[in-house]
């Protein structure tokens, strides 16, 4: 490699190529043409658009291949809206492009730094004014300037303390209590331990006394999933088989996750799968985590029957439900 | 005959003749075959349970058990109800045509007089769920389409998806599309809970609620899609596919038409 | 005929009062260099202008309101089912405001398109490095609209409260509670109390449709002045330098060229909102608490969000009595954030990496930066990796795989592939350049074989064009940084190991096949 590597040189802009509009004037008709068939074929399309919205019944189903049964109102509307659009804008990019000046033009950018003597006479202007300020012999002003600056901010923080009462210890409670009844989710009824055979599922929710209004707030922690197995199929510790009835265990339906209903329940393989970030829980195990991101079990609701065979909760929940926040505390 | 021996060295001879036996054989077969699948006329049934045993030995005992006891490969029959073989059968589930993670839904291999015989034979050897009488799966006339929605979005759409194209389940399995099921097939999976599917005892989800639920789902098949042509009814990610192949798509179709020059 | 006779009345007026003429003559002379590459960023414009007019559609009929409703409506599925007057809403402008359907869809392919149009023209300027100065600042800008896209498109397709949305509002209000001392705090200012509450959609609203478009309007002048005023950057090629720009004046040609442009990006949406559905809310159903659909993903543009949640290790730490959730916080915030971070600040990466700090007005070809090109095409992989495992559930139903399988590929492939992407780029972008070298050395291969008189055969290589000569030798080859370890007086610098670092980036930056020089292209002539 030599020092001196010379580059090859800049052969300038190539000439201009001139359309055949620019010199043919049978040419130039033809585009001029072309260009107001575009704009034409645009108007007809807006003509679709009000024949659609005014005279198209909006239940007039028609068959288009490939899309199937299409609503002809709305097609017709969406394609005339698109079609006048569209076109309006060929129109205007085909007459630029054969009619319009193609001329390339060459322009020349300047160099974005000021000249020296502009940033000179900048500075010398920041200086003085700074200087008849007096900001900075004056330190007394500075620091109580800023004090007051800093301290205003403070006030829309403040105002904004209402958005929203303080947790407290909300998170950690549900409406389940001793003796809730479980209640079918949506119909209300009570369950019987003999509803349920072996591989069933049921949605239940506390019962509470207007069934009719319940709260989404309060469905957001109270749903429960009710699962029977044969007992001899739970692996558990004697605490946790002590929370089952018969083969029949329920655990909380919000996601130790992220809060999603886990409600998905493989019947052969006693999995629990949360459709979200595909959490795995094994019901056998109590619902332990054996696949994907969530770092806890779901928690168990503690479940016996009443004299009458209605599965009722023994117990509130032992752990809070739903998704980990910092105060929670895990025995 | 002589004149057609004299193309018996022809490089085509070899070819042709195999297409026409294969062709002999075939047509030899299912014209034998099909005498054997008699017309039974309902009436006697222990003609039709003795017909089901017998289907039952040939197609079904190698897997489970002679006594439809079960085995490693396959569970036990006993009590699953004329309900589970109905479904199973005659959506084409069983026989399994590979042991693959779960059993698909393909074209039934018995006819509808083989399925209810072997449902016969089945319901015979322990109590289980029966098949739904046709006149009590009158969706059209029954249930409330608003309800029956309500009940799978809370029971079904977790696993079939929100408008019941089916979903995935872990380790391959997945819940199938329901659209295009027969309205017995869908109660009859909500009684018996095959494969991974729970059940849904007629406690828990009454027998109006069921034909709700039906009722719905039919709605949700028939219902055109109003806005367009449905992307598979799955969500956001094939409306994002779409939005960038098609719409940047021509898009960028266009710009580049639009800075070439012209002619 | 006086100046003011050929000014015209309207223009005289206005000058009059503004002094606009001498201002006006010099912009609509401005001129613009023509590339389809640069209309990516033109579709991104324009869709926030149809976002804004269809948007403004739909707040005319909008309720956005949690307040809890009987539905009555004409939707036969959803009679007398309870969900929120949000719900209600959307569901009437669906069903019987006219073209109420087509402008909600219009107005959600719009966001997507514009998601995509942002992306791909992020991704334009980054391989040609555009963002070098003066327009890092531009740069940083552009960053910034891509986060508030983001953030303004989940908050858009959650306000009519279906259980798709809701879902992912869930997933939202579990990040923020998830964050340590202040976390359910925030979610409780956020949410008005409990989840789901009254007050988040009604917040939301204000945040979507004001102060969003607001903070839009502000970033996308700001980008566009400093477009106009440094001046937009062109491709090298014959006639072109650092010191000028070569196009077309404003008018007539690029006004009718862009105007044009607005029209077609908006009757491609239209077309779009006619013939695909999307976001079809009534079969979503209303969202409560204890219902979910498999297969719930975010859009597109959350979808890698979606990915990485889904493929983080199940770590939570307990101590103390409190919990902090790795699992949630690493894939939700910390990633994010050190990516965006990163993409924010690389045109000073770059420019510490190679020492430049001069202007830059020509465009890079994306093969004569092949280590910015490679880190590109690892950036693209990680995402499209992590957009992959987003969708793993309807891809598994989709393809007859397992989500298991999807997920544990992509945990290994998100170390694994990017990397692996980068060193394939890199020797791509290297033998591209060859080639280039090999063209202006020998010529284009004509495909003609000719036979010398001694029985040789060669193939006939025709020369190339200056112009095409001078388009792939006149990019830049910098040598490395030097950085010696001791000064001229044999004093060690200060910053050793920073200084090693950025040596040996440099280096690495700097590998390229020189380029043909003119000696080179002189001796060859005498072959």
């Amino acid at each position: 490699m030599s020092n001196e590597i010379e580059a090859i040189q800049d052969p300038g802009l190539p000439a201009h190529v001139h359309r055949k509009a620019d010199t043919d004037p049978a040419a130039a008709n033809r585009a001029e043409r072309q260009v107001a068939i575009l704009f034409g074929i645009s108007a007809l399309g807006t003509v679709l658009l009000i024949v659609s919205y005014i005279f198209i019944p909006d239940d007039l189903f028609i068959f288009i291949p490939v899309m199937g049964n299409q609503n002809a109102h709305q097609l017709g509307l969406g394609l005339g809206m698109a079609i006048s659009l569209f076109f309006i804008g060929m129109g205007a990019i085909h007459w630029a492009k054969t009619l319009m000046p193609d001329t390339e033009v060459v322009a020349q950018r300047h160099e974005l730094r000021s000249p020296d003597s502009d940033r000179k006479d900048f500075v010398d202007a920041v200086k003085s004014g700074a200087g008849a300020a007096g900001l900075g012999r004056r330190s007394l002003i500075k620091r109580s300037l800023g004090a007051a600056l800093g301290l205003s901010a403070l006030s829309p923080l403040l105002l904004l303390r209402d958005l929203g009462p303080l947790p407290g210890k909300e998170l950690e409670k549900t409406t389940w209590k001793s003796g809730t009844y479980l209640v079918t989710d949506p119909g209300n009824r009570r369950i019987k331990d003999s509803d349920l055979e072996v591989g069933a599922v049921a949605q239940v929710l506390p019962e509470i006394a207007d069934p009719e209004h319940r709260k989404l707030n309060d469905i957001a922690k109270d749903a429960v999933l009710l699962i029977r197995l044969r007992p001899q199929e739970f692996n558990l510790e004697a605490d946790k088989l002590a929370m089952t009835h018969d083969g029949i265990i329920a655990f909380s339906k919000i996601c130790s996750h992220m809060g999603c209903a886990v409600a998905l329940y493989e019947q052969q393989t006693k999995h629990l799968l949360c459709p979200c970030h595909q959490s795995t829980f094994d019901v056998t195990r109590g619902a332990k985590v054996i696949f994907g991101p969530s770092a806890r079990p779901l928690p168990q609701l503690d479940i016996t029957i009443d004299n009458k065979g209605y599965l009722v909760a023994r117990q509130p929940f032992s752990e809070p439900v739903g998704p980990s926040f910092w105060e929670r505390n895990s025995q | 005959m002589k004149r057609l021996s004299r193309y018996r060295r022809h490089k085509a001879a070899a070819p042709l003749l195999l297409f026409f036996a294969l062709l002999t054989v075939g047509a030899t077969f299912s014209v034998a075959s099909a005498t054997t699948s008699a017309e039974t006329t309902a009436a006697d049934r222990s003609v039709q349970i003795e017909e089901g045993r017998q289907i039952f030995l040939k197609g079904c005992s190698s897997c489970h058990g002679l006594n439809a006891e079960g085995a490693q490969i396959a569970p036990s029959l006993i009590g699953v109800g004329a309900a589970s073989v109905d479904f199973q059968v005659g959506t084409g589930r069983m026989p399994l045509a590979e042991m693959s993670a779960q059993a698909m839904r393909k074209d039934p291999i018995y006819n509808a007089e083989e399925t209810a015989a072997l449902a016969a034979y089945v319901a015979t050897l322990a109590p289980g769920p029966a098949i739904p009488a046709e006149s009590s799966l009158n969706f059209e006339r029954d249930g409330s389409t608003a309800e029956g929605g309500e009940l799978f979005r809370n029971n079904c759409a977790m696993c079939h998806n929100f408008a019941g194209q089916g979903g995935a389940l872990s380790q391959g399995k997945y819940a199938p599309t329901l659209m295009g099921v027969e309205p017995k097939h869908i109660y009859e999976a909500m009684v018996t809970g095959p494969q991974s599917m729970p059940v849904f005892s007629d406690k828990t989800i009454t027998n109006e609620e069921k034909i709700s639920i039906i009722k719905w789902i039919k709605a949700a098949e028939s219902e055109p899609n109003l806005g367009g042509a449905s992307l598979g009814r799955v969500g956001p990610v094939t409306e994002g596919l779409l939005g960038w192949v098609l719409g940047l798509g021509m898009l960028i179709g266009v710009a580049v038409w639009l800075a070439m020059k012209a002619r | 005929m006086t100046v003011e006779a050929r000014l015209g009345t309207v223009a005289n007026y206005v000058d009059e009062r503004t002094g606009g003429a001498a201002w006006m003559k010099k912009n609509l002379q401005k001129v613009f260099p023509d590339h389809w590459s640069f209309l990516l960023g033109e579709v991104a414009l324009y869709s926030f202008v149809i976002l804004l007019l269809s948007g403004t559609f739909l707040t005319f009929w909008f309720d956005p309101s949690q307040r809890e409703v009987i539905y009555e409506g004409s939707y036969e599925p959803l009679e007398g089912i309870k969900m929120s007057a949000a719900y209600a809403s959307a569901l009437h402008i669906s069903f019987e405001v006219r073209g109420g359907l087509l402008m909600r869809q219009i107005h959600h392919w719009a966001a997507l398109i514009f998601m995509a149009a942002i992306v791909a023209h992020m991704m334009r300027v980054f391989f040609t490095g555009a963002f070098r100065k003066p327009r890092e600042g531009n740069w940083i800008l552009g960053i910034g609209l891509l986060t508030l896209g983001i953030v303004e498109g989940f908050l858009g397709y959650s306000l009519p409260d279906d259980l798709l949305s809701g879902t992912g509002v869930r997933i939202a209000e579990a990040i923020i509670q998830a964050l340590p001392v202040v976390g359910s705090y925030l979610a409780y200012f956020a949410f008005g109390g409990a989840f789901p509450g009254e007050a988040f959609i009604p917040r939301i609203y204000t945040v979507h449709v004001l102060l969003l478009p607001g903070a839009f309007l502000a970033l996308i002048t700001a980008h566009l002045m400093l477009v106009w005023y440094q001046k937009h950057t062109q491709y090298p090629g014959p006639g072109r330098t650092e010191k000028n720009v070569v196009g077309y004046p404003l008018m007539p040609t690029y006004m009718a060229k862009a105007g044009g442009f607005f029209f077609i990006v908006f009757g491609v949406t239209a077309f779009l909102a006619a013939v695909a559905s999307i976001n079809p809310i009534w079969l979503y159903g209303p969202y409560t608490p204890g219902q979910i659909s498999a297969g719930s993903q975010p859009d597109w543009y959350m979808g890698w969000l979606d990915g990485l949640v889904r493929m983080a290790p199940p770590i939570e730490t307990q101590a103390f009595g409190h919990t902090i959730s790795w699992n949630i916080l690493l894939p939700g915030l910390i990633i994010p954030g050190i990516l965006f971070t990163g993409m924010a600040l690389y045109p000073f990466i770059e420019s510490w990496i190679t020492g430049d700090k001069r202007e830059h007005h020509l465009l890079d070809r994306p093969r004569n930066a092949p280590n910015r090109t490679a880190l590109g095409a690892m950036s693209l992989t990680f995402v499209m990796v992590t957009l992959i495992n987003g969708g793993n559930d309807i891809i598994a139903t989709h393809f007859d795989l397992s989500i298991n399988q999807i997920m544990w590929g992509t945990r290994f492939g998100v170390f694994l592939l990017p990397p692996l992407a980068f060193v394939i780029t890199k020797r791509l972008c290297l033998s591209l350049q060859r080639a280039d070298r090999d063209l202006v050395l020998h010529g284009r291969e004509t495909g003609t074989l000719l036979r010398l008189p001694h029985g040789e055969f060669v193939e006939v290589h025709e020369p190339i064009s200056p112009e095409k000569a001078y388009f792939l030798t006149s990019h830049e080859q910098a040598p490395a940084l030097e950085l010696p370890e001791v000064d001229g007086h044999g004093v060690k610098r200060a910053h050793a190991l920073r200084n090693k670092l950025r040596a040996r980036m440099s280096v690495a930056n700097a590998e390229a096949v020189p380029k043909v020089s003119l000696n080179e292209l002189k001796e060859i002539e005498h072959h």
